[in-house]
């Protein structure tokens, strides 16, 4: 079999197994559901004000609430893969319409915060190794190490303090002045203005991991017996560390970054609700405050739909950069 | 002894250690320093530091901040504890099993501990403690279902390696039970990872459990470090101090405890002692 077909059954295979794992996350979240207080009857109740049994059992039964629990999960089973997440009360919309509308702002926000945090954890890290045990070593160590302890809400109020109230740099919060009504490129700046802020704060924790991951694959690397061989060849430093050293230290920072994906969402949510960046993570801040566990639940489902992608993304770029893979 | 010497080689692990028993310390004290309740509106509010008899100011609503942080280093402390505790027994047990016993078992434990690594774990928590309505025990929950995944990893790859090792070969051949087996002898061979995997995850768990507060969802009896910065967000322009001072306790006891994980890892594994 050819090196073409070969991947792409990798690639088949991979999809197939994140099925399985898509189907027990819906499972999960529709017994999540169940475990909360109340039903949909109860809550359109509470909305109108007061109710008859009579009413609400009409209500049950228009819904399919009245019906074993087998058979409600197999209608939610089928909803939610035709992306009917059900019916935000409070926000008087569908649930899918409200959560892909404050996709791409979170969407945004992650993807600036993995260039920032990889990119950056990766030269950190290598400038780490390279020193090892130097005051540069030391100062990243330390930095690292602070930054990991340190909770993400706090950074970011403590940025708009000296950022935004003293210094005046950056606007507080929100993700573009709409009062100004700019357009084409002012409008870029202007939303790019606003998301140095959150960026920042969301990147240092992820920073201070990738930064410590690169260090500890730099250092592992050095020792290999290729390493010896390159230098026994006569190659200069500069060449054993970059040609040789670095691409295969990289391998497992691409692993973590998709592993840390999650987290990375969990994260914007603080972060969001800090800065009021308008999306996913602001608006389940939202529907936390007002009780809506529908919405709640449809972020969760996407945020972790997101996390199986991202994952099978990295995980096919992964059978690209690193040919072993396929020996499997 | 030898342990004690060998953890105190490691300077910045007696730094923690330092910082951690001072943390317990005004955790234990609160009572004698604060006798109040945090939550009681003590005077002036929005007193600067060191104003009005505020050693770190007050409130909008005249609380003593420096009396919340007292007494919230007991809230974080006893959550930190509370959710290692039931996230490591949950992982040993179920990373025992699988490692153990292997097969469909094995099969069936990794898919489900894959399936909770998968779920972004900071909203499963959010969710969990938003349907069991906020309290303790819904935070320790919460805080543990999304923690031992990694427990459970772990034992199971320390299970796994010892199963065929001859001391428990030889147990076999004695006619032990595999929960003797399991107890007894694989589980006091494998317990320095766990500890030090333990020790690590308090410090997340103490930061989950800000998390969780500062956004509105921590016990509303018991005053937090998170609560009392989600508290004073709004006056920040204001009254920086509200926020600082808690942010500033959460970041020095998760960083004492970190090092201590870390010193901890150093001093149990003799093979990593010599790496740099």
């Amino acid at each position: 079999m050819n090196l073409t077909a070969k991947r792409f059954r990798y690639v088949v295979k991979r999809l197939l197994q994140a099925i399985p794992v898509v189907v027990a996350i819906l499972v999960v979240n529709f017994f999540l559901l169940h475990m909360a207080e109340g039903d949909a009857a109860d809550v359109l109740a509470g909305e109108a004000g007061s109710a008859t049994p009579e009413y609400m059992a009409q209500l049950r039964e228009k819904f399919g609430l009245d019906k074993p629990l087998p058979v409600q999960l197999a209608v939610y089973l089928k909803n939610a893969l035709t992306f009917d997440l059900g019916y935000s009360f409070r926000h008087d919309m569908p649930v899918s319409k409200l959560v892909l509308d404050r996709f791409v702002p979170t969407l945004l926000l992650m993807v600036s915060t993995i260039v920032i945090a990889v990119g950056l954890g990766i030269v950190l890290g290598l400038l780490a190794a390279s020193g090892l045990n130097t005051w540069r070593d030391n100062i990243i160590s330390v930095f690292a190490l602070v930054t990991y302890a340190t909770p993400l809400f706090w950074i970011g109020l403590m940025m708009i303090v000296v950022f935004s109230l003293k210094l005046g740099w950056f606007p507080t919060s929100g993700m573009e002045n709409v009062a100004m009504f700019y357009e084409g490129w002012d409008r870029v700046k202007d939303i790019a203005h606003h998301l140095v802020m959150p960026t920042i704060t969301l990147s240092l924790f992820y920073l201070a991991l990738y930064t410590r991951l690169m260090r500890a694959s730099m250092l592992e690397q050095a020792g290999m017996d290729y390493v010896t061989t390159a230098r026994a060849k006569g190659l200069t430093e500069r060449r054993i560390v970059f040609g040789h050293i670095l691409r295969n230290a990289l391998l497992p920072v691409v692993t973590m970054a998709g592993v840390q994906v999650g987290a990375l969402i969990g994260g914007s949510v603080i972060v969001e609700s800090v800065f009021a960046w308008p999306g996913l993570g602001m608006l389940a801040f939202e529907a936390l405050f007002a009780r809506d566990l529908n919405l709640l639940l449809g972020i969760f489902l996407l945020s972790a739909l997101l996390v199986v992608a991202i994952n099978l993304i990295v995980d096919i770029i992964y059978s690209f950069l690193d040919p072993r893979i396929e020996v499997e | 002894m030898a342990f004690l010497k060998l953890y105190c080689r490691n300077r910045s692990a007696v730094l923690g250690l330092i910082i951690l028993i001072a943390v317990l310390v005004l955790a234990a004290t609160a009572s004698i320093f604060f006798p109040d309740d945090p939550f009681r509106l003590a005077g002036k509010p929005m007193s600067p530091p060191g104003e009005n008899g505020y050693l770190l100011g007050s409130d909008t609503l005249g609380r003593d901040v420096a009396a919340g942080i007292a007494h919230g280093a007991r809230t974080s402390l006893l959550i930190g504890g509370l959710a290692t505790t039931v996230a490591v027994l949950l992982g040993v047990v179920l990373g025992g099993f699988a490692g153990y016993f292997g097969g469909w078992i094995d099969d069936l434990l990794m898919r489900v501990t894959e399936m909770f690594q998968t779920i972004p774990s900071f909203i499963f928590a959010i969710l969990i403690v938003a349907i069991m309505k906020p309290s303790i025990n819904s935070i320790v929950i919460a805080i543990a279902v999304v923690s031992w995944p990694a427990v459970a990893r772990l034992v199971r790859g320390e299970f796994m390696s010892m199963r065929n090792r001859e001391f428990v070969q030889a147990c076999h051949i004695v006619g032990m039970s595999d929960w003797r087996i399991m107890l007894r002898e694989i589980l006091p061979n494998c317990l320095s990872p766990i500890i030090v995997a333990g020790s690590l995850m308090v410090a997340t768990a103490i930061l989950i459990e800000s998390g969780l507060s500062f956004l509105g969802l921590g016990d509303p009896n018991i005053i937090s470090w998170g609560f009392q910065i989600g508290a004073g967000r709004t006056v920040l322009r204001s009254a920086w101090w509200v926020c600082t001072f808690p942010g500033v306790a959460i970041l020095l006891t998760v960083l004492a405890i970190n090092l201590v994980g870390e010193g901890l890892n150093d001093a149990l594994n003799p093979r990593l002692r010599n790496r740099t």
